[in-house]
C-alpha cells in the first residue's frame, strides 16, 4: 500500500534537481532520509548503496528479495546488504512497486533502441546509459566494474507472468510520485536517472528532485523494522554493527 | 526440455562434487559444461568470469534484461556485466533455473532464520574458497548475484517470490556451451533451512566435453 508516514518537516539539508541522465553520488549517514520525487512522471532512478566504511559490503538484490519474499521494492520493506544488515528502509512510497531485477541500460541497448546521438551532434542532449553513469560515479570513490551489481530501479514497475516473462508497465509513476529511503547505515549512495532498460518508450530521462533530510531514528515500533521477522533480525544485526563501530543508536 | 546427444563416456573431464563442497574449473571457448543433479532437488550455485579479464563476470540482471524473462533454460545466453554472452544453455532436462535467489551466507541465515543459524555452513564460504583457488586476485568483492541451477524460485504476477521444492529430479541436467574462455565457480549448496535442497543436500556431477 502507498504510504507517506512521517515525511520530514524540517527543511532539506540538500536539494538537487537531476536533469537529463542526472548522476549523483554521496555519503549519507545513518539517520538521514533521501527523498526522490518524480517531477514530470515516467522517471526511473537506478540506485546502489554501499557501506561507506567498507564498500565491499553493498546492496544485494537477492538477499533483499528472498529475505522479504518479494519480487519488488515498496514501503515498508528494506534494502538489504550482503552481510545480513539493512542499508536503508523505504519509509514513504507513493507507488508500492519498484523494480530491482532488471539492472540498467548499457550503450548497446540505448543505440539499438534509439540510434546513436553523440555529444558532437546533440551537445548535452546526447544519449547516455545507466551502466556508464554508474561506473562514472563509482570511479569518483575509487570503485569500479567489480563493484557494479544489480541495482534498484525506483519509480519503475516490471511484472512477471507465470512463465517468468517480463513486462514493463507504462505510466506507473505520475508527476509528484515520491519515495523516501531512511539510511540505517552510513552509506555511499550512487544513482542516476537513466531510463529503465525495459521501458519501450523513446529515449527520455525524466527529471527527478533529490532531497536529503535529517530524520528520526527507527523506534521499536517502526513499521519497516516490524514489516517482517527477517527485517526485525536484520535491524538487530545493523544495530550491533553500529554499536561496535562507536555510534549512538539514537540521533536525538 | 531439451535433451543432449553428448555421451559422458566421451567426456574430457568428470567430477562428483559433494554437498557443501566447492569446485572451480576453466571452461574453454567451445567446450560444453554439463551439471547433473544426481539425486534431485539440489541447488548448484554457480558463477562465471571471463578467464582473461575476471572483472568481466556473469550478470544476473543483464541476463534477465536481455531475454526479458526471469528463468534460465535452453537458449538462455548467460550475459556478462559488459553485455557479452559468456555461455549459452544448449540442453536442459529440468526446465527452468533461478538467478534471483542468490547464495546463502552465514549472515543472511541470521536474518532469514535465526541468530543461532550463524554457525551453519553456507554457499558464500564455499564461493570464497573457490574464488581464492581459481585466482589469487579474486575474493568476496567479486562474488556477485549467481545462478542457482535446479532451484525453483517462482515469482507470481502480483510480485511475490518464494522458495519452493524443486522442479528437478534425479539425473536431470543442464548443459551449456562456453562462448569464450570462462572460469566457473560452483558451491554445491549446503542450505538446510529451506526447501531449495529438499532439506537434504546431495552430490552433483560436473562433466566437460571438448
Amino acid at each position: 500500500m502507498p504510504a507517506h508516514p512521517g515525511s520530514p518537516a524540517a527543511p532539506p539539508l540538500l536539494t538537487r534537481r537531476l536533469d537529463r541522465a542526472g548522476m549523483w553520488s554521496g555519503v549519507v549517514s545513518r539517520g538521514k532520509t533521501l527523498r526522490l520525487t518524480d517531477l514530470e512522471g515516467g522517471a526511473n532512478v537506478g540506485l546502489l548503496l554501499y557501506n561507506a566504511d567498507l564498500p565491499v559490503e553493498r546492496y544485494n538484490m537477492p538477499d533483499t528479495l528472498k529475505g522479504q519474499h518479494t519480487f519488488h521494492l515498496r514501503h515498508p520493506l528494506c534494502l538489504h546488504s550482503d552481510m545480513g544488515r539493512v542499508l536503508a528502509s523505504i519509509t514513504a512510497d507513493s507507488l508500492g512497486w519498484h523494480d530491482t531485477a532488471c539492472g540498467c541500460s548499457d550503450a548497446a541497448l540505448v543505440a539499438e533502441k534509439n540510434g546513436i546521438r553523440t555529444y558532437q551532434a546533440a551537445r548535452n542532449d546526447f544519449h547516455r546509459n545507466g551502466r556508464e553513469c554508474f561506473l562514472i560515479e563509482l570511479a569518483k570513490w575509487g570503485l569500479g566494474r567489480r563493484d557494479l551489481v544489480p541495482n534498484a530501479n525506483f519509480f519503475s514497475k516490471v511484472v512477471a507472468d507465470e512463465a517468468g516473462r517480463l513486462s514493463f508497465v507504462p505510466g506507473h509513476s505520475r508527476p509528484g510520485s515520491l519515495v523516501e529511503l531512511r539510511l540505517e547505515m552510513d552509506s555511499l549512495v550512487v544513482l542516476n536517472t537513466c531510463q529503465h532498460p525495459l521501458d519501450p518508450g523513446p529515449y527520455r530521462s525524466a527529471p527527478v528532485l533529490l532531497e536529503v533530510f535529517a530524520s528520526r531514528p527507527p523506534g521499536p515500533d517502526d513499521p519497516c523494522r516490524l514489516s517482517r521477522p527477517e527485517n526485525t533480525r536484520a535491524f538487530i544485526n545493523t544495530e550491533n554493527y553500529t554499536l561496535l563501530r562507536g555510534h549512538r543508536l539514537s540521533h536525538d | 526440455m531439451t535433451e543432449s546427444t553428448l555421451d559422458p563416456a566421451g567426456a574430457a573431464y568428470r567430477k562428483v562434487v559433494e554437498a557443501g563442497d566447492h569446485w572451480t574449473h576453466m571452461i574453454r571457448r567451445g567446450q560444453v559444461l554439463r551439471i547433473v543433479d544426481l539425486e534431485g532437488n539440489q541447488s548448484a550455485d554457480t558463477l562465471f568470469y571471463d578467464a582473461h579479464d575476471p572483472s568481466e563476470r556473469y550478470s544476473a540482471s543483464d541476463t534477465i534484461r536481455h531475454q526479458a524473462a526471469l528463468y534460465l533454460t535452453t537458449g538462455t545466453r548467460l550475459m556478462s556485466t559488459d553485455g557479452n554472452a559468456l555461455l549459452t544453455i544448449i540442453a536442459d532436462t529440468c526446465g527452468r533455473h533461478d538467478t534471483l535467489g542468490g547464495a546463502c551466507s552465514r549472515e543472511s541465515n541470521t536474518t532469514r532464520y535465526a541468530a543461532d543459524r550463524e554457525s551453519m555452513h553456507a554457499c558464500r564460504e564455499s564461493f570464497i574458497c573457490a574464488a581464492h583457488e581459481a585466482r589469487p586476485e579474486l575474493g568476496k568483492r567479486d562474488l556477485t548475484c549467481n545462478i542457482n541451477f535446479f532451484m525453483n524460485v517462482p515469482v507470481t504476477p502480483d510480485g511475490r517470490l518464494t522458495f519452493e521444492d524443486g522442479v528437478s529430479g534425479p539425473g536431470r541436467y543442464v548443459e551449456m556451451r562456453a562462448e569464450r574462455d570462462v572460469i566457473c565457480l560452483i558451491s554445491n549448496c549446503p542450505q538446510l533451512n529451506n526447501p531449495c535442497n529438499a532439506y537434504n543436500p546431495t552430490p552433483i556431477e560436473v562433466v566437460i566435453w571438448d
